[in-house]
């Protein structure tokens, strides 16, 4: 039994084993010195208290809240790789709300920057879910196309209706400081990873102790067993998923407007709504686990800063070892499938 | 009179330029979708193909880089095809993370061949091949038979591709496959390789599409530089209804909407770019709303 229990963190560290290979080799290849190169990505994620608060776990705050929703998507079988999107349309919001409570209490401040950026992020995956229910929609294509459809929308907001006052910079006015999140003291770290840990907490209990999160899994792992003898609403189960996985990476928009940057600009987001995915399936869609990989992948996107300024390597070369890391999932769950139906197989036989 | 009609030819002359990569990616995952396979990896085939066109049209010439860029596609197809098809690996979620992996990949290496110098890169491109005497024609021979030799190309692997799949045994052997893998395999098709070769001409030709974007269009190589075109062919396959002759005019359909914005610009009409810069995607999505439905998939896709 505890081979079983033992076998998702084994499986995890080989796809991140097989990740840093890949980058390994990718980089002596292409002339790199790989030794000096990855010593500067984990300077970069762990050099000191400083790098480690204030560059990897900033990042891992939206990878954790956009991990969550990918992950609450899955469960349901449906994959939003709209995050990116939806971060947008949710940054958006909170720019705009958070540039306007500049008269109002902190905690009230901040609370309608969140919900507002959910709501965004919500109302942004709507047309995908209603296409999807309506016309069966593949939801990834869906979702997907959207994110440049937000991208071209931040780019008319700064320099249009949310353009700064001096109409000079494509950016944003900063949010009021009512709506700004408390630091972490000597840091950049803001309380946004609070958030992020009381929400995966949250879903955690969801997910295991509900009937809600008992449906979300029936409905993935099968959805016409769910309909037919469980009597599930599968249609129902499925946008009520994707919703809330947008909802989730709307808050994870407005947490970097409200914790991070305070104005809005392009190219808010290194693609964290990609890198979720893989924060998710490391993590195998466990809200806990997603904790760990979000800093894990937070670790990897600061340390490519760092990687870039000390061994002149392009950071966006980290994307490569995500890439392997989720393909090395996948090839691990295929190969523990295979090696289930054996066993069954010969329990059968014998 | 003529001033309409100089708009009017530079419209379409920019339709069927921009349709063109769009076309040949589509062709592609056309093909590999009737053999059961849906390949998200097409956008990461295509960027691929444009870096590597880039890298061999700087050394050798447009045709060079254009013989680099399907090699980079099939290469790029191959590591689904080595995933998804020989291990079976979800296709959807295998896809998505080649189109990551191929983002980071081209972005490196562009970065450490080319430097992060922004557009210093001038390449070698393909010229116009005016059709003799009909080019002439005014309007029409202006705008489709004045276009870059690899435009010809992807017109004429459509017949091909229709003659391929209704007409010939490998086509019917990989509708089979798409249909029913089962029921092909019990009559003899080699299910896997059919699907293995069809995605690797899949990612021969977003490799192509890759060359079209880089030497009959933009003229450089830029990071991102497919923004989500390899998912718009996608969507171009589905409004397409799986059927060669339905891409073609699908693909035109995508090319117009781009190149409203030039016609508009030329007219004078003050509209936010940004409007036109989504104007394929919004397109997109309308198109697989109302597509999806009245034509239906391979039975077999993405299984």
């Amino acid at each position: 039994m505890s081979g079983n229990r033992l076998r998702p963190i084994l499986t995890a560290l080989g796809a991140l084993g097989a990740g840093f290979g890949v980058l390994a080799i990718g980089l002596a290849a292409s002339g790199y010195d790989p030794v000096l190169a990855l010593g500067a990505l984990g300077r970069g994620a762990f050099g000191s208290w400083y790098t480690f608060s204030s560059a990897t776990l900033v990042r891992a705050v939206p990878l954790i809240l956009l991990g969550l929703g990918v992950a609450l998507a899955f469960r349901a079988g449906a994959l939003n790789i709209g995050g990116e999107g939806q971060f947008y349309a949710g940054a958006i919001a909170a720019t705009w709300v958070g540039i306007h409570v500049a008269a109002w209490p902190s905690a009230l401040a901040v609370g309608a920057v969140w919900v507002a950026a959910a709501v965004a992020g919500v109302i942004w995956i709507g047309l995908p879910v209603l296409l999807k229910v309506r016309f069966g929609v593949l939801e990834v294509i869906s979702t997907l196309l959207l994110n440049f459809v937000a991208e071209a929308v931040v780019s008319f907001a700064v320099t249009g209706p949310l353009q700064e006052a001096k109409r000079v910079y494509p950016q944003s006015d900063p949010i009021a400081s009512a709506a700004r999140l408390p630091l972490l003291a000597g840091s950049r770290l803001h309380a946004g990873i609070l958030l992020a840990v009381v929400l995966a907490m949250a879903l955690w209990l969801l997910f295991t102790r509900t009937r809600w999160g008992f449906r979300l899994k029936a409905v993935g792992m099968g959805p016409e067993a769910a309909r037919v003898s469980g009597g599930i609403p599968v249609k129902r189960v499925v946008a009520g998923a994707l919703l809330w996985s947008g909802a989730l990476a709307g808050l994870g928009g407005g947490v970097e407007i409200s914790g991070v940057t305070y104005t809005l600009f392009q190219n808010l987001s290194p693609g964290y709504g990609f890198t979720a995915i893989a924060v998710a399936l490391l993590a195998r869609l466990h809200p806990l686990g997603i904790i760990v990989t979000g800093i894990l992948f937070g670790a990897l996107e600061a340390g490519a800063q760092g990687m870039q300024r000390e061994a002149g390597v392009p950071a966006v070369a980290v994307q490569v070892a995500e890439a392997t890391i989720i393909l090395a999932v996948l090839l691990a769950e295929v190969l523990a499938r295979r090696a289930a139906g054996r066993a069954i197989s010969a329990e059968d036989s014998a | 009179m003529t001033e309409d009609m100089t708009v009017l030819t530079g419209f379409l002359a920019a339709s069927i330029r921009i349709s063109t990569p769009l076309l040949l990616a589509a062709t592609g995952e056309m093909l590999n979708e009737r053999a059961g396979v849906i390949n998200l990896g097409v956008e990461g085939a295509m960027l691929a193909g444009a870096l590597a066109s880039a890298v061999g049209a700087a050394a050798g010439g447009p045709w060079a880089g254009t013989l680099l860029a399907v090699v980079a596609g099939v290469l790029v197809a191959g590591v689904f095809a080595v995933v998804a098809i020989g291990a079976r690996a979800d296709q959807i979620i295998s896809g998505t993370a080649i189109t990551l992996g191929s983002v980071g990949l081209t972005g490196a290496l562009y970065r450490t061949a080319f430097g992060s110098g922004g557009p210093g890169l001038t390449l070698p491109t393909f010229a116009v091949v005016p059709i003799p005497g009909i080019s002439s024609i005014p309007v029409i021979g202006q705008s489709l038979f004045s276009q870059p030799a690899l435009t010809y190309i992807a017109w004429l692997l459509i017949p091909a591709a229709w003659w391929f799949l209704f007409r010939s045994w490998w086509g019917l052997a990989l509708r089979a496959t798409g249909e029913s893998a089962e029921a092909a395999r019990a009559s003899g098709v080699p299910v896997r390789r059919v699907q293995v070769m069809s995605t690797l001409v899949g990612g021969g030709l977003a490799g192509l599409a890759g060359a079209t974007l880089v030497l009959a269009q933009v003229g450089t190589f830029a990071e991102k530089m497919t923004a989500g075109r390899g998912f718009i062919a996608i969507a171009i396959v589905v409004l397409g209804r799986w059927h060669p002759a339905g891409v073609l005019l699908a693909a035109l359909l995508f090319g117009a909407a781009s190149a409203l914005q030039f016609a508009f610009q030329a007219m004078g009409l003050a509209v936010p770019y940004q409007l036109f810069l989504v104007m394929p995607y919004a397109l997109a999505l309308l198109a697989l709303a109302g597509a999806v439905g009245k034509a239906r998939a391979p039975a077999g896709l993405g299984k």
